[in-house]
Parts: structure tokens; C-alpha cells; sequence
């Protein structure tokens, strides 16, 4: 396992990179003494593209700490050679009065920069064919490399691009690697390498060694091996292993639609749990929900602008940030208008959704019709790479634990608070509630405020996932309204439940029907679904039920 | 004042044409003749004639009007709260929209005499079953009917049988348009995908531009609003239309009383559906296009509450609001776009809080 | 999850089940030859754990005035919601004469079949006249088409005429029922259902908010309607189940505590303790 930043491998080859890698290893590489290197340089000095690439096969079995940079430097165009001395000198700058240079070879003046005129030197040009050879030469070289990560990454390109040179470094390695999980990819590359012996019995063996990996690399030599073998022995023992590797991807690409199900479930959950406390527990329909979460995530937005340089804590002010100023706005809402239409639930709907109308276009004319762009975290973004076929998201990850997590606090406050023991006597019976002391406006309007609140909180999540605009609470309502629907109103295990299964259920439909279908058949069957059970996966039983 | 009725005061209550509806039909029929010789027989500079572009505006208020009666019968008069009667008009309207993008012929961009053009676009080599027949006016009529007629009856029949009531019902019948909406924006629909259908050129041969075109289908409007508007109200005059009400007040007692409230909810329903897709099939002609968007659930919540700001449950006032909340609309949308929604929000609002009977409830309150 | 498309499968196999319409009326088909009119038996209904009813046997003859007593929670609502076919018992059976088995039927169709209930808060329709509220109730074709087009002819009208004068409140035809008083609404709820034409009525506390003069009114009605109709009363006015009742029977804890005469249980140890926990 290991967690792996996006922008990580990508700067070797590129210009300013590599004259900063110059100058490190100027001053920091001990110049051991190599005859293959010394060699490999006089081969590269005559230009000649058959022996340059003698000279990086050389370079490659040279154990020179100067080889990438010699390496690179080809690459990039800026090894010259110096004619007077016949010697190869790497190219600083150019200008008016000739070339800076600097000695690639030579120990006692190595780094020392001097100025040559333009006629005196001459680029060692590469074509195509080389320039191939240098990168597989530089992906070997990385094979070396001390730092356990480059390392794996090396093998793993390794695996794609197996050749004799890297097979050989590779076997090499295994005496003295110590990770099991490059240890492990070693073995991978040596049971490859076996594949292309021309003993039967090593074939048999290697391929019998592979059929655990799920290196994509290891897939298609199999598949190579199943299809161009002569022996039948051999074609069958691919073939069982190819079977199995199948299998096993299937299993992890099941995991991974399960994951992604999970994750958007979680989203539901988040933008259902509040509406499960408005409508289930209240019996009130908001239909400006959808605006709450918006709010929340706006919230986010506005919190961000104000501390542009702490952008990893963001979220940490925002969710309680959002969770009061969506709160607020619910709270104004109940005020303002809900309690008035108490017992009424067309009208409330309506009513609400002129409300959502309203703080959509406030929305709008705050902040502009156009999405707003909502920064993700940095260590929020990237992958938790379980193997080779199955990585989870991290932003993913952390909303569904998110979720747990809101949903858990919600589940306390509501068992364990006072506010949460009148909030279930008010919806259990009002009158009575009242008639024991509870202040039921007062538990009514925090009740609203939770409910709202929460939503605000879904709403910074789902800043981390889509697009901020004005429109965003729209896109989730419905799907709120469903997934609270579907797992029986007033219970908040059923809008677990139901919001989780929900997502599985879209994402494991959509590889079939396509994203757009997904969502209408999932809608259909929860149209079919409550047309069978009216009240939903857990509904609440008994007289008081029917009222 | 309303203990001491009598037996001829409710029976001219009763009526099917009682003071209100004769009032209500003769100021519709007034308004058409009106436009229809204003339009007519004055020169276009006079300041008397009514432009053939208002004319369509109209006409196309009248539809909206007719689509309003249609959930005011249902919601108003037995308390079934859609929020997706826009789908119903929205089928109507691609009935008749299938219907005229059929009467281009080859005189489409890509001049296939077959294909419409969006089809020939996707690449598509023939027409899809469910296209056929749309070349005839009968049957695309008939469709207009059909297409939001069975599917009322089939969801109805699911969702009246298991007593999906209330604020139930109203979320899944706007789940409904919402699936419908993403299914047409779907290029492999067969219905034009985003774009939806436009272009049209002709309806029964004469061109849908010209100006006496754009009368008749306002006046065809017109006519539909009446008689749909006659045909509600026999219903509810009806012991039909007085069951309605007693579902609306009291649903289980009504139950017990003996009446199959899941089939009298279904055929209303399915007649208001048939009603909203007549009023779709008008509105197509009068705007020129149909696409997708006209499912959104918005559109049906708006109609919603032009039944609500015009009066429930009282017919006319449906038709009251679906005009005057237009009005505005169009009014706000040129003059003041951005605050549009904050007036038909702030309307939402309002009307339930202050006006639970409307306009209408608000002149009959001066009245008395 | 218990969803099943079975049960639509099975719906559209019995096309003449598809649509309710299309359905024979049940009235047709109640026999009394045996001599009862309702048969609960064995009849159990839990909520959430909670056993409203326990293994709960009743039968009622025709024409017989039954009473039904018992303290709350003892299932008395439960028992009419299950002849009504309003809630649907976990285990049990409950026929209506020998051939109609309530439980295959819903509220409607037992409406149909004879059986008549006035709630235990009255509900009238608000909205309607006394008048329409009678002729709502009034027995007759309910379909569709035939509300549509249907007009009251000369004898409906003598017969809704006749009710409201039974019921005392013929000076009120034309108002509008949400604006009776609590009595006269109770009377009138009771007027729908002599306009139903039922062979059995239940009637949940048919007294409540009533005067002693309208309660006395009420008794004679009862007493008079049965013999005619079976009537089962739930009545928590022990002076007004005395004024009525010929054979009472207890409910507690959702069975049947004991049956006999008025005087029988009040005298009863066992259903002094239910009472008065003694």
C-alpha cells in the first residue's frame, strides 16, 4: 500500500529539471571511477547513432552516479562534444560570445563552468530509436535508485517494457532489495522473464508463479503466451491462469463499483439526513432543502476566499461555519413562514419551494450565475492504491467516513440530548409534549435548525465533489426526497439504508444502462417500490401511524 | 349567510352553466372575437390591431390556461397535488411535434424525405417504430390523447391502488417528470435528444407562419379552454364531482362509505392528463418547439400555483392565474429578468400564507 | 425487501381481477342461513411487538344488538378496523355470513357487502350539505360512469327525506355539515349509515358529546334498528350500554374477557379487576 500524490513523477525530463538536477549532482555525486563509464562516454563522443547506443547500454551497467545525468542530458540535447579535447561537455547557456560549458568526465574540473566558441562544439544528436533506448536505459537506472518509491515505480514500468538490460539489473536486485513489496515484483519480473525462456518446464513455472499478479503487464504477456505458444501444456496452464487473473479482476472492479456506490450513497445520505429530520420527524415537506445544502457550500466558497493561504483547514472552519449559517436560514425559513402552515403539507410545499426559488436567485445575484470553483485540500486529493487494479479516491474516502460520522452525531443528539428527547416526544405527540412542559416552538424551530444545518454541512462535502452554482441544490432534491421516501419516513437507519443501497445500485447500473438510464431506472423502480410498500423499507407501525 | 340556502339557491349553484361559468365563457368567447377581428380587419399601423405575435402570445396563455384547469380539477376538487402534470403536456406536445416534424418532408437541412433532421444527424437509417403513423393528423391527434392518457392510467393504477396519498404522491409524480426529462434529453430516445423538435413548417398543409394560421390556433385555444373548461365543470357538478370533494375532505371515510376511491381518483386523473396533453399539442404549433426542458419539474410546481394564486376549486380561477401569473412573467422577463424569481417565489409564498383562495377568493370576499 | 411483482402478475392472471370495475358485486352474495352474520376466529394483529389483539374469537348473530365494552388498549378499534378492512390481521379469519371472507375484501367492498361503521370521531364530509352527505352515502351504483350521470329519482329522494327526519335534522338540509354541531354530526354520521343499508353496522361511541335527552334519542334508535340490522356498539357510557344492550361482551388485552348480560358482568370479579384493577 502507499498513498501517491497526482503530480508526482513528471519533472525529470523537463528543462528546468534538469538543470537543477544538474547542479545537485555536481556537487553532491562522488565520481567513482567507472572503465565502463569512461568507455560509454568515448562511445557516445563519435556521434554515431550505432554506438551511441553501445554507450548507454554501458551507461546502464555502469554503476556511475553520473550515468542519469549523462543520460538526461542526451535527451534533452544539451550534451555537446568539445572537438579540441574530443571530450563531452554538457551545455549551460548560450549567448552572443559563445557557449557555457561544463566537463561531463573529467574529475578535477568537473562542474567548473568555461566558455567555448559555438564552432568549437557540436550536439551529440539522437534519433527516435535511441531516444527509446535512453528512457528504458533511465527507467532501468531508476531500478537503482534509493528511494524506495522511485524504485517501485521503476519496477512497475519495468513490467510493461521488460527487456534483457532491465531483466538483468532486476535479477541483480534481488539479493539486495529488503521492501516485501518490491520484493515482490522482483519475483514478478523474474517469473516474466520466464515466460520467454525456451524451456517448457520454466514456462510452466513462471506462468504458475504470475497467476496471483494483477499487474495489467503480467495480463498481456499471459495472453501473448496463450495465444503464440506452440505447446499445448503451456497454452492451457496461461489459459487456467489468465482465467483466474480474470476472475480476480472482475472481483476488485466489483469493489471498486461498489466503492464508488458507497460514495455516492454517502453523498445521499448527507443530502437526505437533514430533509429525514424536516420531513420524517417534523412532517415537514421543505422544499428549499436542496438551497440549504447550496448555502452550505457557498459557505465553503466564501471561507476559503478569507483564508486563501491556509486552504488544508478550510474545511474544518467550514463545516461548523456552514452548519450555523444554514441552520439560521432554516431557522428564518421555520420562523418566517413553515409555522404558519403547520398541519398543512401541499401548502408548506409550495410555500418552501417559493422560498428555494428566492435563495436560488439571491444566489445568482451574489455571486454570479457561473459555478464557482471550491479548492480541494491537498490531503484530500489523490489515491490510496491497494494494487495494481484497485485504488480508492481519497476524497471519496473521506466523505463516506464523513457521513458515518454526521450520521453518528445526528444518532446522539437525537438518543442522547435533551433537545433530541423533546424533538421525539413534539413528533410522537404534540399536545401531550406540550402539556409535559416542552416548549414546542421552540423544539420545532431547533429542530428545523438541526435538520437545515446538517443539510449545510452535506453541503460542504458536496463542494468537494461537483461544481458550486446556484443550481446545485435542485440536482440533489429529488434524490433527496427519494432516498427519505424509500427508507420510510421518520427513521434514520432507513435513510442509511436506503441512501446507500440507493448509490450501489445506480453505480452498479450504470456500466448496463449508461450513467443518464442508471438514475431513471433507479427513480422507476422507487416509484414502483412505494407503490408496494407506501411507507417505505422501515415503516413506522401501529395507529399513530395512520393518522 | 350560507346556513340559511335554499333549495333553489343550490340548484342554480348546481347548474352546469351557473352565473360565474356563463360570465367566465362570455368574456373568453368576447376576448377571441375580439383579437380574431381586431387582427383581421385593421391595418397592421392602426392602433387598434391586435400583431399576429400577441396573437400567438395569447394563444399561448389559453393553453397554459386549459393545462391549469386540468390540475385545478385534481387538485382543487379531490386534493391530488401533481407535481408533474407538465409531463402530460409535455407529451402532448411531442404528439404533436412528432406530427409536424413529419409534414417537413424533404424540406429539412439535410432534405431527407423520411428522416427528420436530427435523425439523419445521429446517423440514423430509418424511422423508429414508434414514429410511425405520425405522418397522419388522426392518429398524432389521437396519440395527443393516448400518450399522456395511458401513461396517468398506468401510473395511476399503481400509485391510487396503494394508496400513495398527499405529499407522497406530489414527490413521486415529480420524480415522474424528472425520469421522463432525463430519458427525452437522451439522443437515443428518438425524440431529438436536447435540441428536442423545431423547425416546423406546416400543419395540414397550411404554413404555421401565416398570420391567419397563428388566429386559428389561437382560436382553436380559445375553443379548447371552453369546452375543456365545460367538460370539467360537468364533473364536477356531477354526484361524480361531489364524491371528488368528499375524497378530497375525508378519504378514508369516503371508503367506508363504499366508493372505490383508487378507480374514481384514476379516471380523473387520467382525464386531467388527457387534458394537459390537448393543451401541450396546442401549445407546440403556437411556440415552435418542444424540447426536453419542458418536463422540468419547475414547469409542473409553476402551474401549481397559478391554480393557486387564480383560486382552487373553482375552475375559473385557474385560468385567472395561469394568466396573470404569465402576464407577469413575460412582463418581468423583459423589463427585469433578474428579479423574476424573487416575484414568483415571493408569489409561492404570499399566496399561501395570505390568499388560500386566490384572486378569485379575494374579489368574492369584496363582493359579499 | 418485500417487493414482489407477483402479486401484479397474479392480479393481471385473474383478468376479471385486473380492474376493480370489472369485479361482481359482493352484496349479492352474504348468506345468513346459518344464523350469524360475523365470524372473527382466532384473529391476531401485533404492532411493532405490541399484541393489540390475542387470539380473538367473536361471532355475532343476525339481527342481535351486541355491546362491546372493555378499558383502553383492550383492541376495540382494532377489532372494527379489521371488519372494515381497514387493518389486516397477522393470523385469523374473519367471514361475513358463510361466503364473504372480509379478509380478501377492502373498505369498499365491505361497504358494499353490508357492513356500515360510524367512527369513534365523527366524520362527516365538511364540505357537503346534509342533504349531499346522505345521498353520498346512500346505497346504489358507485362506478365511475355511473356518478357521472346520475340524478336522484323520486323515491332516493323520499327515502333521504325519510332519514332526515329520523335523525332530527331535516330543518338543516342545506347546510353545510362542518357546521353542525358536535351531536348533530354524530347523528348525522349514524344517518349515512342507515343510508348505506347495511346488514351489520359498527358503531364506535355513538354517545360521546351528547346530551342525555339526544343520548336517550340515540339508545331508541339503536334499539330500533336492530332485529332489522345487526348492530355492534363500543361504548365507554356504562348507563348507556345499560339502556341498550342485551348481551355485552368484555374485551381486554385484545381477546375476549367474558360475554353474558349487563347484569352478568357487571357482577363479574374478573372484569371488576380489568376495571377497577382490584
Amino acid at each position: 500500500m502507499r498513498f501517491e500524490r497526482a503530480s508526482m513523477a513528471n519533472s525529470v525530463n523537463s528543462g528546468l529539471g534538469f538543470f537543477l538536477a544538474l547542479f545537485v549532482m555536481m556537487w553532491s555525486a562522488v565520481a567513482t571511477a567507472d572503465e565502463n563509464f569512461d568507455q560509454a562516454l568515448s562511445k557516445i563522443e563519435t556521434g554515431k547513432f550505432p554506438s551511441i547506443s553501445e554507450g548507454v547500454a554501458l551507461l546502464v551497467d555502469s554503476d556511475d552516479a553520473r550515468v542519469a545525468t549523462v543520460l538526461n542530458a542526451l535527451t534533452d540535447g544539451a550534451l555537446y562534444r568539445y572537438k579540441p579535447e574530443s571530450t563531452l561537455v554538457y551545455l549551460h547557456d548560450k549567448n552572443d560570445e559563445g557557449y557555457l560549458v561544463s566537463y561531463v568526465s573529467s574529475a578535477d574540473k568537473a562542474g567548473e563552468k568555461f566558455v567555448v566558441k559555438s564552432s568549437a562544439v557540436k550536439r551529440v544528436g539522437v534519433n527516435n530509436n535511441l531516444r527509446n533506448e535512453i528512457s528504458s536505459a533511465l527507467a532501468t537506472l531508476n531500478l537503482k535508485n534509493p528511494n524506495v518509491e522511485i524504485r517501485l515505480n521503476a519496477l512497475r514500468e519495468s513490467l510493461a517494457s521488460l527487456n534483457p538490460a532491465s531483466l538483468k539489473t532486476i535479477t541483480k536486485m534481488a539479493t539486495t532489495e529488503k521492501n516485501s513489496e518490491a520484493k515482490e515484483l522482483i519475483k514478478t519480473a523474474m517469473a516474466m522473464g520466464g515466460l520467454k525462456s525456451e524451456d517448457t518446464a520454466i514456462q510452466l513455472t513462471s506462468i504458475s508463479a504470475l497467476k496471483d499478479s494483477l499487474e495489467p503487464a503480467v495480463k498481456l504477456a499471459l495472453i501473448n503466451m496463450e495465444s503464440a505458444s506452440d505447446n499445448a501444456a503451456v497454452k492451457r496452464a496461461a489459459k487456467a491462469a489468465l482465467k483466474g487473473i480474470e476472475e480476480k479482476l472482475v472481483r476488485y472492479s466489483h469493489l471498486e463499483t461498489l466503492f464508488f456506490g458507497l460514495s455516492l450513497g454517502s453523498v445521499l445520505v448527507l443530502a437526505a439526513i437533514g430533509l429525514a429530520i424536516t420531513f420524517g420527524v417534523m412532517g415537514v415537506i421543505n422544499m428549499a432543502h436542496g438551497e440549504l445544502i447550496m448555502i452550505g457550500a457557498y459557505t465553503t466558497y466564501v471561507i476559503q476566499l478569507m483564508m486563501p493561504n491556509h486552504i488544508e483547514y478550510s474545511l474544518f472552519v467550514a463545516v461548523p461555519a456552514a452548519f450555523l449559517i444554514s441552520g439560521l436560514v432554516g431557522i428564518a425559513i421555520e420562523r418566517g413562514v413553515i409555522r404558519f402552515l403547520y398541519g398543512r403539507p401541499l401548502e408548506t410545499l409550495l410555500a418552501t419551494f417559493g422560498v428555494s426559488l428566492i435563495l436560488q436567485q439571491a444566489v445568482r445575484t451574489i455571486f454570479s450565475p457561473l459555478n464557482r470553483s471550491v479548492e480541494t485540500p491537498d490531503w484530500m486529493s489523490g489515491l490510496w492504491q491497494i494494487n495494481p487494479v484497485f485504488s480508492l479516491t481519497l476524497n471519496r474516502l473521506y466523505i463516506i467516513i464523513f457521513c458515518f460520522m454526521v450520521f453518528a452525531a445526528l444518532f446522539l443528539i437525537l438518543r442522547k440530548t435533551a433537545l433530541g428527547l423533546q424533538v421525539r416526544a413534539v413528533s410522537q405527540n404534540r399536545s401531550m409534549a406540550r402539556a409535559m412542559g416542552v416548549r414546542s416552538e421552540w423544539v420545532d424551530a431547533m429542530t428545523f435548525g438541526l435538520g437545515s444545518g446538517i443539510a449545510g454541512v452535506a453541503g460542504v462535502a458536496l463542494s468537494q465533489l461537483t461544481n458550486v452554482g446556484p443550481n446545485l441544490g435542485q440536482a440533489y432534491i429529488i434524490d433527496s426526497f427519494m432516498v427519505v421516501v424509500f427508507g420510510g419516513v421518520g427513521n434514520l437507519w432507513g435513510v442509511m439504508v436506503a441512501g446507500l443501497s440507493l448509490g450501489v445500485a445506480n453505480k452498479f447500473l450504470e456500466p448496463f444502462a449508461g450513467a443518464v438510464l442508471a438514475k431513471i431506472l433507479v427513480l422507476v423502480f422507487i416509484i414502483l417500490f412505494i407503490q408496494k410498500r407506501p411507507r417505505g423499507l422501515f415503516p413506522q407501525k401501529g395507529r399513530a401511524a395512520e393518522g | 349567510m350560507e346556513n340559511s340556502k335554499t333549495a333553489a339557491d343550490i340548484a342554480k349553484e348546481n347548474a352546469l352553466f351557473d352565473r360565474k361559468s356563463v360570465l367566465f365563457l362570455v368574456v373568453l368567447a368576447a376576448v377571441c372575437v375580439f383579437v380574431a377581428v381586431t387582427n383581421m380587419l385593421f391595418p397592421e399601423d392602426s392602433a387598434l390591431h391586435v400583431p399576429t405575435y400577441t396573437v400567438s402570445l395569447l394563444g399561448k396563455y389559453l393553453t397554459y390556461a386549459l393545462l391549469a384547469v386540468a390540475v385545478d380539477l385534481i387538485w382543487g376538487f379531490m386534493g391530488v397535488l401533481s407535481l408533474g402534470h407538465a409531463a402530460f403536456f409535455a407529451l402532448g406536445g411531442y404528439a404533436m411535434g412528432m406530427y409536424l416534424m413529419r409534414q417537413i418532408g424533404d424540406r429539412g437541412v439535410y432534405g431527407n424525405p423520411e428522416l427528420p433532421d436530427f435523425m439523419v444527424f445521429l446517423n440514423w437509417t430509418e424511422l423508429p417504430w414508434f414514429w410511425s403513423g405520425f405522418d397522419n393528423f388522426g392518429f398524432a391527434m389521437l396519440m395527443v390523447v393516448l400518450a399522456p392518457g395511458l401513461l396517468a392510467f398506468i401510473f395511476g393504477w399503481l400509485a391510487f391502488r396503494s394508496r400513495v396519498t398527499g405529499v407522497y404522491l406530489s414527490i413521486i409524480t415529480q420524480a415522474l417528470t424528472y425520469a421522463l426529462m432525463l430519458a427525452f434529453f437522451r439522443n437515443e430516445m428518438g425524440f431529438g435528444g436536447n435540441n428536442g423538435l423545431t423547425d416546423f413548417k406546416d400543419i395540414l398543409g397550411f404554413s404555421l407562419q401565416g398570420d391567419g394560421m397563428r388566429l386559428t390556433l389561437f382560436l382553436v385555444s380559445g375553443l379548447a379552454l371552453a369546452l375543456g373548461y365545460i367538460a370539467c365543470r360537468y364533473i364536477t357538478v356531477s354526484k361524480l364531482g361531489r364524491v371528488t370533494i368528499a375524497i378530497r375532505d375525508a378519504e378514508s371515510r369516503t371508503r367506508f362509505t363504499g366508493y372505490k376511491v383508487h378507480n374514481i381518483k384514476l379516471w380523473i386523473f387520467t382525464f386531467s392528463a388527457a387534458l394537459a396533453g390537448i393543451a401541450g399539442a396546442l401549445y407546440v404549433p403556437q411556440v415552435g418547439i418542444i424540447n426536453p426542458g419542458e418536463f422540468s419539474p419547475l414547469n409542473s410546481i409553476e402551474v401549481v400555483v397559478w391554480v393557486a394564486v387564480g383560486g382552487r376549486a373553482t375552475l375559473y380561477g385557474a385560468v385567472v392565474g395561469a394568466i396573470v401569473v404569465n402576464y407577469a412573467k413575460s412582463w418581468f422577463t423583459a423589463v427585469l429578468p433578474e428579479v423574476w424569481l424573487f416575484a414568483l417565489g415571493g408569489l409561492f409564498v404570499l399566496v399561501t400564507l395570505f390568499l388560500p383562495q386566490g384572486i378569485v377568493g379575494l374579489l368574492r370576499r369584496r363582493n359579499a | 425487501m418485500g417487493f414482489s411483482v407477483g402479486g401484479y402478475l397474479e392480479a393481471i392472471r385473474h383478468r376479471d381481477r385486473v380492474f376493480d370495475f370489472l369485479a361482481p358485486q359482493a352484496s349479492m352474495n352474504l348468506d345468513v342461513s346459518k344464523g350469524y352474520i360475523l365470524y372473527l376466529e382466532d384473529i391476531n394483529v401485533s404492532f411493532d411487538g405490541f399484541k393489540a389483539i390475542n387470539n380473538l374469537n367473536l361471532y355475532i348473530k343476525e339481527g342481535e344488538l351486541r355491546c362491546i365494552i372493555g378499558p383502553n388498549g383492550a383492541g376495540k378499534t382494532t377489532m372494527m378496523d379489521i371488519i372494515t378492512g381497514k387493518t389486516r390481521p397477522d393470523s385469523g379469519s374473519a367471514w361475513f355470513g358463510q361466503r364473504l371472507n372480509l379478509l380478501e375484501m377492502d373498505e369498499p367492498e365491505i361497504a358494499t357487502a353490508g357492513i356500515g361503521r360510524k367512527f369513534q370521531k365523527p366524520t362527516v364530509f365538511e364540505e357537503h350539505t346534509v342533504f349531499d352527505n346522505l345521498d353520498l352515502a346512500m346505497a346504489g351504483n358507485k362506478n365511475v360512469m355511473a356518478l357521472l350521470n346520475a340524478r336522484l329519482n323520486t323515491a332516493q329522494k323520499e327515502r333521504i327525506a325519510e332519514v332526515m327526519e329520523m335523525i332530527g335534522l331535516a330543518d338543516h338540509r342545506y347546510q353545510r355539515a362542518g357546521s353542525l354541531s358536535h351531536g348533530q354530526k354524530q347523528w348525522l354520521e349514524i344517518g349515512m349509515l342507515l343510508m348505506q343499508n347495511p346488514k351489520l353496522l359498527l358503531v364506535d361511541e355513538p354517545v360521546a358529546g351528547m346530551t342525555h335527552q339526544e343520548m336517550d334519542r340515540t339508545a331508541e334508535l339503536l334499539n330500533s334498528l336492530a332485529g332489522r340490522h345487526s348492530v355492534v356498539v363500543v361504548e365507554h357510557d356504562m348507563d348507556f350500554v345499560r339502556s341498550i344492550a342485551r348481551n355485552v361482551t368484555v374485551l381486554h388485552q385484545g381477546s375476549v374477557l367474558m360475554e353474558g348480560t349487563m347484569d352478568q358482568v357487571q357482577s363479574d370479579p374478573k372484569v371488576k379487576e380489568v376495571y377497577l384493577g382490584e
